[in-house]
C-alpha cells in the first residue's frame, strides 16, 4: 500500500469549492483519502506551491489514423523538435504532432492526467486504441464520429430514435468510444459527392435529412443512453466568414431538449465557429453574440480552440473545410473519405501575427474565454494541433490571467485587427481558481468523469503541483512567472504515484482507457440486414469490426443505464 | 587558426555539429578537445577522432577552422555558423553548412549531399563535385536556401536549389535532374549541361542553363530569345531561349536555355513568330 501526503500546498479544487486554502492531502492506493499514516507515507512538501487536480483536456487530436497521417506528412515538424531517450523514457519527435510517447510525457510535465481524443472514425478505432495504448502517463478516451454514419442517418431519416439509440450503444461498445462526436453533420456525407451543406437546414444529398435533424436526433439519443458527456459538436460551416450564425442556430436547435442544468450540447473549438462578416477582408469577431447567448442559457458548453501564433498542423474530420484551407494556403495536404462513415483532411498551417485573419482569430478565442461569464461552461483548449499544439497552454493561461500579457501580444499583431478587437475593452482577468475550472474541474464535470478533476475523498489521486505562490505572485503583472510555472509542474501525481518531478518524467506509467458501456433493457442485437451491408459496403467484415475489451491494455468501462 | 586532422578514415558517419567557428570562438583548446561528437551511435570527444592543432591566435584574424585529410564521412560541419571561415583540404560529407547564417566555407575536394541546405547567408565554395539537394529544403519543408551563395566548380547532383527562396547557386560543371524544383525565388546558373526536368513546379526565380538539356517540361511556355542574361550585374552571353513556368503551378519562373547548345529546341522558335 503506497501512501503519500502532500503537505501545506495551496489547494485549488473548484468542484469542492476550495479556493486557495492551505491544506494537506492524503493519498492511499491511488485515491484521495481522509488520513494517511504519517510514519509510513512519503511526504511532499508543497509549501508555497499551487496544488490542483490533474489537468483534463476535453479535445485534443493525439491518436488515430488521421494524426498518424499528419505525422507522415510533416517530417520537417519532427526535425525541429527532438527529444532524446533517457534511462526511463523513450525518444520522440514532433512539435505540432508529437509521437505518442512524447505526447504522454509532455502532458504529464504540464500536469495533465486525462485527455480526450475527439475524432475517431469508427473504422479506424482499432488503430486509434493502439496508439492510445502507446500514449503513456495519461488516462484517455476517444469519441467516435457519428454525425455522418450511414446507419445513424437512415434511422434518423425514418424517425427511429430508439433503434438509433440501440445502434449507437452498439457502436460505443464496438469501438470502445466515450461520447458522440458530430463533425459538420451532413456535410461530410455530402463531401463524398463533392458537395457540402451550407447551413443547418440544408438537406443532405441522398438522405433527405437536414443537419438540424441529425443534431437533434443524436442529442435525443444521447439523452436516452444517459451518456456521461453531451453531444460533442463541430459545427457546420466551420472556418467560414459569417459562421457565428450557424453556431448560434446549432445551439438554438437543441434548446428545448435541455433538462434542468445539465448541458446537452458541447460546441467544440468555438473560436473557429465565431466568425462574423461576409468574407476574409470584412471578417470580424462574433464572440460577443455567442457569449451573450451562452450567458443566458444553461444547455451549452464551449471550448476555446485558442489560436497561438506558431507553425502547426490542422487536422479535422471536416474534409470540405480542409479542402478550403488547402486552396487558401496551396500547401501540401491530405484528404480522405472514410468509406460510409466520415472524411478527414490535413493541411500544415502557420498562424502569423501580421495576418489580419489570424490576428482576428487569436482575438476571438480570448474574447470568448473572457466574455463567457461562467467558467464552468468554457474550457481551455487549442483543439490541438489545429489552432496550436497543446504545449502552448501555459501561454494561453497567462493571456487569460493578465491584461498586460494580452496588451503586449496585441501590440505585435496586425494593425487593422488590433483596431477591430474587443480585447482592449475587456478588463476581466482569470484567477487561479477560474484557471483550475477551465483546465480541469469544468472539463471533468462536463465529461461526467466523477473521479477526475477534483481532490475530494475518493477521487483518483491525479494531482498537479505547480511551483508558484499565489500569495506572492500577482499573475496580472508577473505573467511570465505564471507561464513558466504552468509549463512544468513541480510534481505530477498520477494514481498516487509521482510520475513527473521538476519538469522531468520520474516514472512512466500506463493510463486507463475509458469507454461507455450502455446497459440496454434487452441485449444489444445487430440486425442481419446490417451484417449484410457490412459485407457489401465496408472493407472490414462485421466480425472483425468490433474491438474486444481484451484489446485495450487498461480498459475502464463506464456502465450507464440507458432508457432503451 | 585551428587545424583538425582526422585520426583515421571513419567508417561510420560522424555527426560533427560542433565543428563551427561560432562554437570554437569562445573556447580554449582543451575545451574544444572535449566537445561532444557522435561517431555512429557512439558519443566521443572531438580529440578522440581528430588531432587538434592550434596556431597562435592573431586577434585581428577571423576565426578559421581548417580540416586536413579525408573527412568524407563527417557531416554537419558549420551548422548554423554565422562568422569566420572553414577551410577543408579534402573531401567532406553531407549537410555541410546546414542553416548557415554567415561566414565562408571553402572545400578543396568534393562535398556530399545537402550542402548549404536551408542556408540564409554566407558563401560556400566547392572546388570539386557536390552531391544532391544543394541548397535544398529539409524533407517536407518548403523553406530552402534563403540567401547567400553556393559556388560549385565541379558537377552537382539532382534537385539543386529545391524550394530555394533567395540567393545564388553557381555550378560550373554539369547537373542532374530537377534543377530548381519548387523554386520560389533566387538564381541558379549552370555552365555545363543539365539532365532535364529543369524548374519543375517552380513558382518564381531564375534558372540559366548554358549547356545542353534534353528537353523542356511541357508546362513551360517559350517567351522570347534573349542575347544575354544578367545575373547580379554580371553578363552571361547567350543567346538564350527564355521560358516561363511552371504553368501547372501558375508559376512565373524564368528559365533560360542556351540556343547554340540545344539545336533540338529549335521547334520552339515557330511559336515566337
Amino acid at each position: 500500500m503506497t501512501q503519500l501526503i502532500v503537505k501545506n500546498g495551496i489547494v485549488y479544487d473548484p468542484l469542492n469549492r476550495i479556493d486557495g486554502e492551505k491544506m494537506d492531502l492524503a493519498i492511499s492506493d491511488g485515491k484521495i483519502v481522509g488520513k494517511a499514516d504519517e510514519k509510513k507515507a512519503k511526504v511532499i512538501d508543497a509549501s508555497g506551491m499551487i496544488v490542483m487536480p490533474g489537468g483534463v483536456d476535453i479535445h485534443c487530436h493525439i491518436a488515430g489514423s488521421e494524426v498518424n497521417a499528419g505525422r507522415l506528412l510533416r517530417p520537417e515538424d519532427h526535425f525541429r523538435d527532438v527529444e532524446p531517450k533517457t534511462a526511463i523514457t523513450r525518444s520522440g519527435v514532433g512539435y505540432s504532432i508529437p509521437s505518442t510517447f512524447t505526447t504522454g510525457y509532455r502532458y504529464a510535465r504540464m500536469g495533465y492526467t486525462t485527455i480526450m481524443n475527439p475524432s475517431m472514425p469508427p473504422l479506424e478505432a482499432r488503430h486509434t486504441h493502439e496508439e492510445l495504448d502507446d500514449t503513456p502517463m495519461v488516462d484517455k478516451a476517444s469519441y467516435p464520429l457519428l454525425g455522418d454514419w450511414w446507419f445513424v442517418l437512415e434511422y434518423l431519416r425514418d424517425g427511429m430514435i430508439k433503434e438509433c439509440a440501440a445502434h449507437v450503444a452498439w457502436i460505443m461498445v464496438a469501438t470502445k468510444g466515450y461520447a458522440i462526436k458530430i463533425v459538420n453533420p451532413g456535410g461530410l456525407e455530402a463531401w463524398g459527392f463533392g458537395q457540402n451543406v451550407r447551413n443547418i437546414d440544408d438537406p443532405v444529398p441522398h438522405f433527405n435529412l437536414t443537419p438540424k435533424e441529425i443534431i437533434r436526433g443524436l442529442c435525443k439519443v444521447n439523452k436516452l443512453l444517459h451518456m456521461p458527456h453531451a453531444i460533442h459538436v463541430h459545427t457546420n460551416n466551420l472556418g467560414k466568414a459569417g459562421n457565428y450564425a450557424t453556431a448560434l442556430d446549432t445551439m438554438k436547435c437543441v434548446e428545448n431538449l435541455a433538462l434542468e442544468d445539465k448541458p446537452v450540447i458541447h460546441i467544440t473549438h468555438c473560436q473557429f465557429s465565431a466568425f462574423k462578416g461576409s468574407n476574409w477582408r470584412t471578417l470580424r469577431s462574433g464572440a460577443e453574440e455567442i457569449a451573450n447567448y451562452v450567458n443566458h442559457r444553461r444547455h451549452v458548453t464551449l471550448d476555446l480552440g485558442q489560436v497561438v501564433f506558431t507553425d502547426t498542423t490542422t487536422m479535422t474530420a471536416d474534409g470540405p473545410f480542409q479542402y478550403g484551407l488547402y486552396q487558401l494556403t496551396n500547401n501540401k495536404w491530405v484528404n480522405h473519405d472514410v468509406e460510409t462513415e466520415t472524411s478527414s483532411g490535413i493541411v500544415p498551417f502557420r498562424y502569423r501575427r501580421k495576418s489580419y485573419v489570424h490576428s482576428i482569430q487569436w482575438s476571438i478565442g480570448l474574447e470568448l474565454g473572457l466574455l463567457v461569464e461562467d467558467p464552468w461552461r468554457i474550457y481551455l483548449t487549442t483543439d490541438h494541433p489545429n489552432a496550436a499544439p497543446f504545449t502552448t497552454y501555459p501561454r494561453i493561461i497567462s493571456w487569460l490571467m493578465s491584461r498586460n500579457a494580452r496588451d503586449l501580444t496585441m501590440k505585435r499583431i496586425n494593425r487593422r485587427a488590433r483596431h477591430k478587437s474587443l480585447l482592449p475593452s475587456i478588463k476581466r482577468e482569470y484567477s487561479f481558481y477560474e484557471i483550475a475550472i477551465v483546465t480541469r474541474a469544468g472539463q471533468a464535470k462536463s465529461l461526467g468523469l466523477t473521479q477526475k478533476g477534483h481532490l475530494g475523498i475518493g477521487a483518483d489521486a491525479d494531482i498537479a503541483i505547480y511551483n508558484i505562490n499565489p500569495e506572492l505572485v500577482d499573475p496580472s503583472r508577473k505573467y511570465k512567472v505564471v507561464r513558466k510555472a504552468f509549463e512544468n509542474t513541480a510534481y505530477t501525481i498520477k494514481n498516487g504515484e509521482i510520475v513527473a518531478k521538476d519538469g522531468k518524467i520520474a516514472k512512466p506509467v500506463c493510463g486507463k482507457t475509458f469507454w461507455v458501456n450502455p446497459q440496454l433493457s434487452s441485449p444489444i442485437e445487430v440486425a442481419d440486414d446490417m451484417k449484410r451491408r457490412f459485407r457489401e459496403y465496408w472493407t472490414v467484415e462485421y466480425e472483425n469490426y468490433s474491438i474486444p475489451e481484451s484489446f485495450l491494455t487498461a480498459s475502464a468501462p463506464l456502465s450507464v443505464k440507458a432508457e432503451v | 587558426m585551428i587545424t583538425l586532422y582526422p585520426k583515421r578514415l571513419f567508417k561510420a558517419p560522424v555527426d560533427a555539429q560542433c565543428i563551427a567557428p561560432d562554437i570554437f570562438a569562445e573556447k580554449s583548446v582543451s575545451e574544444i578537445a572535449e566537445l561532444q561528437i557522435w561517431e555512429g551511435n557512439r558519443k566521443r570527444a572531438l580529440d578522440q577522432l581528430f588531432k587538434i592543432e592550434c596556431n597562435a591566435k592573431n586577434q585581428s584574424e577571423e576565426m578559421t577552422i581548417r580540416i586536413l585529410g579525408d573527412a568524407r564521412k563527417v557531416r554537419r560541419i558549420g551548422t548554423k555558423m554565422s562568422i569566420g571561415k572553414v577551410i577543408i583540404d579534402g573531401n567532406i560529407g553531407m549537410h555541410l553548412g546546414e542553416e548557415m547564417q554567415g561566414g565562408t566555407i571553402v572545400v578543396a575536394g568534393s562535398a556530399g549531399s545537402w550542402t548549404g541546405c536551408m542556408m540564409k547567408k554566407g558563401i560556400i565554395q566547392i572546388k570539386g563535385d557536390a552531391g544532391d539537394y544543394i541548397g535544398a529544403a529539409y524533407r517536407g519543408s518548403t523553406h530552402g536556401m534563403n540567401g547567400g551563395e553556393i559556388i560549385i566548380q565541379g558537377n552537382a547532383g539532382n534537385e539543386v536549389g529545391c524550394f530555394m527562396r533567395s540567393g545564388l547557386v553557381r555550378i560550373d560543371g554539369n547537373v542532374g535532374q530537377f534543377v530548381g524544383m519548387h523554386m520560389r525565388n533566387g538564381t541558379i546558373i549552370v555552365q555545363g549541361n543539365s539532365e532535364g526536368r529543369t524548374g519543375a513546379q517552380m513558382i518564381g526565380g531564375k534558372i540559366v542553363v548554358c549547356g545542353h538539356t534534353p528537353s523542356i517540361l511541357p508546362t513551360f511556355t517559350v517567351d522570347s530569345i534573349k542575347p544575354k542574361v544578367k545575373i547580379n550585374g554580371e553578363i552571361v552571353k547567350g543567346p538564350f531561349y527564355k521560358f516561363l513556368g511552371d504553368l501547372a503551378e501558375n508559376g512565373n519562373g524564368k528559365l533560360f536555355v542556351s540556343q547554340n547548345q540545344n539545336p533540338h529546341l529549335k521547334f520552339y522558335e515557330k511559336y515566337l513568330e
